[in-house]
């Protein structure tokens, strides 16, 4: 193999997107949602905790798979069996034609799985007076770990490699980076990877974020996710989902795919400090550990998608990484996507890749929205508020998650230029 | 319970597991898993409705009267005469 068929063996681009996002069901409206700044936040009314604002997605739910299936599976695997299904639509391969279904890995980030089913078999044997023989045979089969990716490959026949990454919210780009890791070590031709939460459905995250204070209050939900504004009070969560098409560049060149971008540099790291709060110093080597893998300098990247939630300590934290790793980037912008959809958690990372992808083409940075008063320790250049901002081109995006017990990701993506 | 509601109340409850499932065409004496798409975690589902509604208990030993309809009738009748 010359250098250059090597080099393009161990380049992986992303060529199809599947989404459901608080808002929208596809890239296209997703985008045009982000970029004239409309929110996808409403209201949820949830069994013991009232309403509180919260990203509910609406998506053809029986496009791939028949109601039955629905109703047996997770909310998860529902979301990621549309996911699948759009980006492999939307990539144009057909499995068993470019690809074999047994070379095709299935790479899942959750932050969590079961607790939703979990509280809704409590719930429902409260009905018989807590005698378990009401509990549900679905139990077990609904909670297994790798349960949404295995209905994903139970939907389509793919019997390669399926299982689920666990990283708090950091976990679809965890997945992101699991499935380009199979790619290059040759385990598996095509990857379908990405993140899915289905955490609305668990009063129990809503009250434990309350309980630490956490918990967004808004009287107009569309309002109350408003990461770097003083009067940010927590996190609106959301479900939602978004699965990659990952592919080696010579095979994808090959089939003549679309190319969204390619995976230039990725970083995973803990934080090894603290149960819930964030660390810049290792938030900044996570950047800068990506920036090497990516052979980049911070000057080279167009714009950083910030993981920040709306909550005090998480936006400062990271504007102090960022302020660490990029102290003199004049051409470098930064944006944040929660402040549109609210905190999607194991699919946030993904989510809010996938909404700036399209800025590769179009140019244009889409805003942070709800951001009436800064927080001065927030206050970072180039922050896109308000109001879209074109740019003369954008050739690179730094995305960002960060979970919960200390775990730190971050990916650059570029441009795609052969 | 006579047989004809408790025929209406497996139809109900076969109709809530599968939406699509075409019940009309149903013959009574052929097993329901052969002419419905019907696996052993939906028997299970059938089994668990029949917990809830009627507080009914079926030992696992006695599944196989559960195979069509009509079995499921004759077997039902008597243990849901008084409901």
């Amino acid at each position: 193999m010359s250098r250059e068929n090597k080099n393009n063996h161990e380049r992986i681009v992303i060529t199809g997107v599947g989404l459901a996002a608080p808002g929208a069901d596809n890239l296209a409206d997703f985008r045009a949602n982000l970029l004239s700044g409309t929110s996808g936040i409403s209201t949820l009314d949830l069994r013991y905790m009232g309403v509180h604002p919260a990203g509910l997605c609406s998506f053809d739910e029986t496009r791939y798979r028949k109601k039955k299936e629905n109703k047996r599976g997770t909310r998860a695997g529902c979301i990621g069996v549309y996911c699948a299904g759009e980006a492999l639509k939307d990539s144009g391969i057909t499995l068993g034609a470019e690809y074999d279904p047994a070379r095709t890995g299935v790479y899942v980030g959750l932050t969590e799985h079961g607790t939703v089913e979990t509280e809704n078999e409590v719930y429902n044997i409260s009905q018989y007076g807590y005698n378990v023989d009401y509990w549900t045979h679905h139990h077990n089969p609904r909670t297994v770990l790798n349960n949404p990716a295995g209905e994903i490959t139970m939907t389509f026949g793919l019997t390669g490699p399926h299982y689920s990454i666990g990283a708090a919210c950091a976990a679809g780009n965890a997945a992101l980076i699991q499935g380009l890791q199979m790619l290059r070590l040759g385990e598996v031709d095509l990857a379908l990877c990405g993140g899915l939460s289905e955490c609305v459905g668990s009063f129990g995250i809503f009250a434990s974020f309350r309980a630490q204070g956490a918990l967004a209050e808004h009287e107009d939900p569309t309002r109350a996710s408003r990461p770097f504004d003083m009067a940010r009070n927590g996190i609106v969560i959301s479900e939602g989902g978004c699965l990659f098409t990952l592919e080696r560049l010579d095979s994808a060149l090959q089939r003549g795919a679309k190319i969204y971008g390619e995976i230039a540099g990725y970083a995973i790291n803990s934080d090894a400090k603290d149960f819930v709060l964030p660390y810049s110093p290792r938030q900044s080597e996570c950047m800068v550990l990506a920036l090497k893998r990516a052979g980049m300098q911070p000057q080279d990247i167009s714009l950083i998608n910030t993981h920040a939630t709306g909550t005090r300590q998480g936006d400062i934290e990271e504007c102090k990484a960022i302020r660490a790793v990029f102290a003199d980037c004049p051409k470098t912008f930064v944006n944040n996507t929660k402040s549109l959809i609210g905190h999607a958690m194991g699919a946030a990372g993904v989510l809010e890749l996938a909404g700036n992808l399209p800025a590769f083409t179009d140019h244009m940075v889409h805003p942070t929205i709800n951001l009436d008063e800064l927080d001065p320790e927030c206050a970072l250049p180039n922050l896109v508020s308000g109001e879209t901002r074109e740019l003369p081109q954008v050739d690179s995006i730094l995305n960002s998650s960060f979970g919960m017990v200390g775990i730190n990701s971050v990916l650059v993506v570029k441009r795609f230029l052969a | 319970m006579n047989r004809d509601d408790i025929k209406d109340a497996l139809l109900e409850i076969i109709g809530d597991i599968d939406e699509e499932a075409d019940l009309d065409a149903l013959d009574a004496d052929k097993p329901l898993r052969d002419q419905l798409d019907l696996d052993s975690m939906d028997f299970l589902d059938i089994v668990m409705e029949l917990r809830k509604r009627y507080k009914l208990q079926i030992p696992e030993d006695e599944y196989p009267e559960l195979i069509t309809l009509n079995s499921c009738i004759k077997y039902l009748e008597p243990k849901l005469r008084e409901i």
